[in-house]
């Protein structure tokens, strides 16, 4: 009894330590900084000030913080649409294949991205594959400008980020009954009316938490933007990796990046709050 | 759909994501510095890449880096897993949700919260930080894999072996460890692939005297690209593929 | 009962502030077979997993050989439980399956040897040791989960709807292993199901419960022919609720009433005053059913009928093998079933649709209970 009760304690203490010291804590100073202010020879000053938020939405710092969440929307958009038919065509593949299929899925996913960045330049600089095909194919005489331009940043996101999209979606997909769309064709209803009233419904929660993860990656990428788009740094990530490394301003970094966290903080419920329902739903 | 749409969609995402991997591996073994064009077979840029010890040194380091971090968030996520499983404590529910925030934090929050933690405590950057990092980066993985686990096998097998006479530290000796072995070492190699994956926060949170892998190529790429970089793509690449391919084969017994 | 194995005093369970359990007092025997009967929720399996010790009481007394057990860990208790889906541990062997509570126990290998070789013998599982759970059938399966808590000699061995995922043939040959290896080892079994005919065929006494209650305790066949409420006798099997009043009393327990609209007899250990409103139940077997022309016919049977002379008309027959049952309308529209035996000396069945006939009972079939609708 003793020591059954002294395993369990020092298990779950540990667990606790480790999430209160390691999560809760550094997220914490995450959020007190951020009301800080950046000293000279200190790394920061004492008392509070709302000024860096404030400075977040002032017009130079908001313009680079919109084209950044544009780019990285349009980015979870474009893996959206890309990704659903694929991960609807995988789950319905058949047993044999499947795994395969996943696995192959899977390997770019845990790839390292700046591997996968990298492997990009190798198709879009000057010299690289796409421009000597096109050049060979005669549609083009002169090199294509590809690298350094906001489209190879927007490509790069896409590219890293697509298997991040398939993958909740694969396993929403996955999880639908499928007497549920049987029973949709069974009762009248085509392919397509199946597929927009009975499957999307029932993967909002995953379409939800695709979009997560691409969105919230795109927003911080800063070595996408950095390998692919050249110096202009446009990403929020560029710009949270600037204060820290190059203004010494952590405060400032802080602020952005607690900006981000109430962003996923946003979708987490969104996500939360869908997948209830659907339980719910589901219930009845 | 039809079939052949299908396949042909299917075909064209798969090389929309294999293509530039496949065009590193070629030129990997092309004996030629700069040209795109085929100039034969060689190994001479592994071999280059062999001698070069600064980039051996740091892919070692991202080695060592991952196989600590890994076995370290095992420990911790296992037995997070363990007593989410097992026990009703106050606080469960609240553990749940954090390891699940922390999955899908954007690695650049916990990089800079973790940065803001160690300069608090005016630690010095470098393997130790870099291991904690990391380790805080594959926690809530291996605890979701192995929870999975744990929740495919009946509640209870583990009454039944408390019922026989076996107290909590023998149940979780006898019973839970080999039985979530598979899902274990799944984990492990998760995280392992996580860590060497990671580029962000081995960014902030490792110091100069510490360099891993992803940032030497970083700078590499933004300096100009040699051939050696290739070849040690695709070393990388087959080491990803290794573990992925194990640790699925692993999670997969348990049907 | 001198010396009960297992005592229960006034115990109390709260789930979350839900009454789980509500004041079950209950004494088993030494070598007793209880059954523990009821459907799902009924709080049956919670008061089994009191008992095995993964449950704690909110309040009251758990007594195992008069000793209070309450914060005593599963694992410290000399009760051991056969689990519902077995619970096998799927990555050891038969033999290894078997033998870890003796191992728990730091038994010496000889005698671990000896003893599960002996356990495995009496589930006629003997030469299966080095097979995997997963290698073996259900019933296979559910021999070594039996054999893995035997073995252990435990005082009481708990089991928790042990039978429910066999096939029926099967699950009839369980029951009666199970029986032959109580009476054999001869310690106190306790079972929960929810299959009245399975309680019913193995156990000394029966506990009926509901809602967290116990409704009942007794034999087999003092729940089936005394049922002390309508929940009871509903819940073991089929029965007839006819509804009267009583008139007067005719005699030592024996009173005048007005049921369904006919003057009856009935009888009835019970305190029943004139006035009184009463459910008359009476299973179908309890029914005689007799054509109205024959009894109009026969001064003998018509005197047969004294107790009680429903009048009816058959509805419908339902074939069910060794008997049919026949659907009888009342004259006030109640509808009763009642079941017959097949006349051997005519093919033709006694009765069809459209058939006026004469509804009574074998006197001191029925049960009389205060209304409770």
């Amino acid at each position: 009894m003793k020591n059954s009760s002294r395993f369990r304690q020092l298990l779950i203490g540990s667990t606790y330590t480790w999430m209160v010291v390691l999560a809760l804590i550094p997220y914490l100073i995450l959020f007190i900084a951020s009301f800080l202010l950046p000293g000279d020879d200190q790394l920061v000053q004492s008392g509070l000030s709302f000024s860096n938020y404030q400075h977040l939405i002032s017009p130079a710092v908001f313009s680079m913080a919109r084209s950044s969440i544009l780019l990285a929307g349009v980015a979870a958009l474009l893996c959206l649409l890309v990704g659903y038919p694929f991960a609807y065509i995988l789950a319905q593949s058949s047993a044999k294949v499947q795994p395969l299929m996943l696995l192959l899925v899977m390997i770019p996913f845990w790839t390292n991205s700046l591997i996968r960045t990298y492997a990009l330049v190798m198709m879009l600089k000057a010299n690289g594959v796409i421009n000597q095909v096109l050049m060979a194919l005669g549609l083009i005489e002169m090199p294509l400008q590809l690298m350094y331009t906001q489209t190879a940043v927007f490509i790069g996101l896409v590219y890293t980020l697509l298997p991040f999209m398939i993958l909740p979606l694969y396993a929403a997909l996955k999880a639908v009954d499928p007497r549920l769309v049987e029973a949709g064709r069974d009762l009248g209803a085509n392919w397509l009316n199946t597929f927009f009233r009975i499957t999307v419904p029932l993967t909002t929660p995953g379409i939800i938490a695709g979009c997560m993860l691409v969105f919230l990656p795109a927003l911080g990428m800063f070595y996408v933007a950095d390998v692919l788009g050249g110096a202009r740094s446009m990403l929020l990530g560029n710009y949270i990796r600037d204060q820290f490394l190059i203004y010494r301003n952590i405060p400032m970094g802080a602020a952005a990046s607690v900006t981000m966290t109430v962003a996923m903080g946003l979708m987490l419920l969104l996500y939360f709050f869908a997948s209830k329902r659907l339980n719910r739903e589901a219930m009845q | 759909m039809s079939r052949r749409l299908k396949w042909i969609y299917a075909g064209l995402v798969y090389a929309f994501l294999y293509l530039p991997l496949v065009v590193v591996a070629i030129f990997s073994f092309n004996d030629s510095k700069y040209s795109l064009a085929w100039h034969g077979f060689t190994l001479r840029w592994y071999e280059k890449l062999w001698h070069n010890s600064s980039l051996m040194s740091a892919a070692l380091n991202s080695l060592l880096i991952a196989g600590c971090a890994a076995t370290l968030a095992t420990l911790m996520g296992t037995v997070a897993a363990f007593i989410m499983h097992q026990y009703r404590f106050p606080g469960r529910k609240l553990l749940f949700g954090s390891l699940f925030v922390m999955m899908m934090s954007p690695d650049i929050v916990i990089a800079i919260s973790l940065l803001l933690l160690f300069l608090a405590l005016h630690l010095p950057l470098g393997f130790p930080t870099l291991l904690v990092a990391h380790a805080v980066l594959c926690v809530p993985f291996v605890a979701t894999t192995v929870y999975s686990r744990f929740h495919g096998f009946q509640r209870d097998i583990l009454d039944a072996a408390k019922d026989l006479g076996a107290d909590e530290y023998q149940v979780f000796r006898f019973i839970v460890i080999p039985l979530a072995l598979p899902a274990v070492v799944g984990g492990w190699l998760l995280s392992f692939t996580l860590s060497l994956d990671d580029v962000i926060i081995s960014f902030f949170t490792t110091g100069p005297d510490f360099e891993v892998l992803p940032l030497r190529i970083y700078s590499m790429v933004r300096l100009g690209i040699k051939p050696d970089v290739n070849a040690l793509c695709v070393v990388m690449m087959g080491i990803t593929i290794v573990a992925l391919v194990l640790s699925r084969t692993l999670l997969k017994e348990k049907e | 009962m001198d010396k009960p194995v297992i005592e229960l005093i006034e115990v109390n369970k709260q789930y979350n502030g839900e009454q789980a359990l509500s004041d079950i007092s209950l004494r088993v025997a030494d070598g007793e077979f209880l059954s523990l009967l009821g459907p799902s929720g009924c709080g049956k399996t919670t008061l089994l997993r009191l008992i095995g010790g993964f449950e704690s009481c909110t309040s009251g007394t758990l007594l195992l050989d008069g000793m209070p057990v309450e914060g005593i860990p599963p694992e410290k208790r000399a009760v051991n439980t056969v689990f519902q889906n077995y619970a096998l541990f799927p990555h050891m062997s038969v033999f290894d399956n078997v033998a870890f509570g003796l191992r728990m126990a730091r038994k010496a290998q000889d005698e671990i040897n000896g003893l599960v070789a002996q356990a495995l013998k009496r589930v006629q599982l003997t030469g299966r040791e080095r097979r995997r759970p997963s290698e073996l059938s259900g019933g296979q399966q559910q021999r070594v989960a039996i054999a893995r808590a035997i073995v252990n000699q435990p005082r009481v061995l708990l089991l928790d709807e042990p039978l429910s995922a066999l096939d029926h043939r099967l699950r009839k040959q369980m029951q009666r292993e199970l029986k032959r290896l109580q009476r054999t080892l001869n310690i106190s079994f306790i079972l929960v199901t929810h299959d009245q005919d399975e309680a019913f065929a193995m156990s000394d006494r029966v506990v009926v419960m509901q809602g967290g209650h116990i409704e009942q305790i007794g034999t087999p066949m003092e729940i089936y022919e005394e049922p002390v409420n309508l929940y009871v006798a509903d819940f073991v099997g089929d029965i007839n609720v006819l509804d009267g009043v009583i008139e007067q009393q005719s005699g030592p327990q024996t009173f005048a009433a007005m049921v369904e609209g006919a003057q009856v007899s009935l009888r009835s250990k019970r305190n029943v005053t004139p006035g009184q409103r009463v459910h008359v139940l009476l299973r179908p077997e309890d029914f005689r059913l007799e054509l109205e022309q024959d009894v109009a016919k026969s001064r003998d049977l018509f005197a047969s009928f004294h107790q009680a002379k429903l009048k009816g008309t058959v509805q419908r027959l339902y074939y069910q093998g060794a008997t049919y049952d026949v659907e009888v309308t009342l004259e006030d529209g109640k509808t009763v079933q009642v079941t017959e035996f097949f006349d051997e000396d005519s093919e033709d069945l006694s009765f069809k649709p459209g058939d006026k006939v004469i509804l009574g009972w074998y006197e001191g079939w029925e049960v009389v209970l205060p209304y409770e609708k």
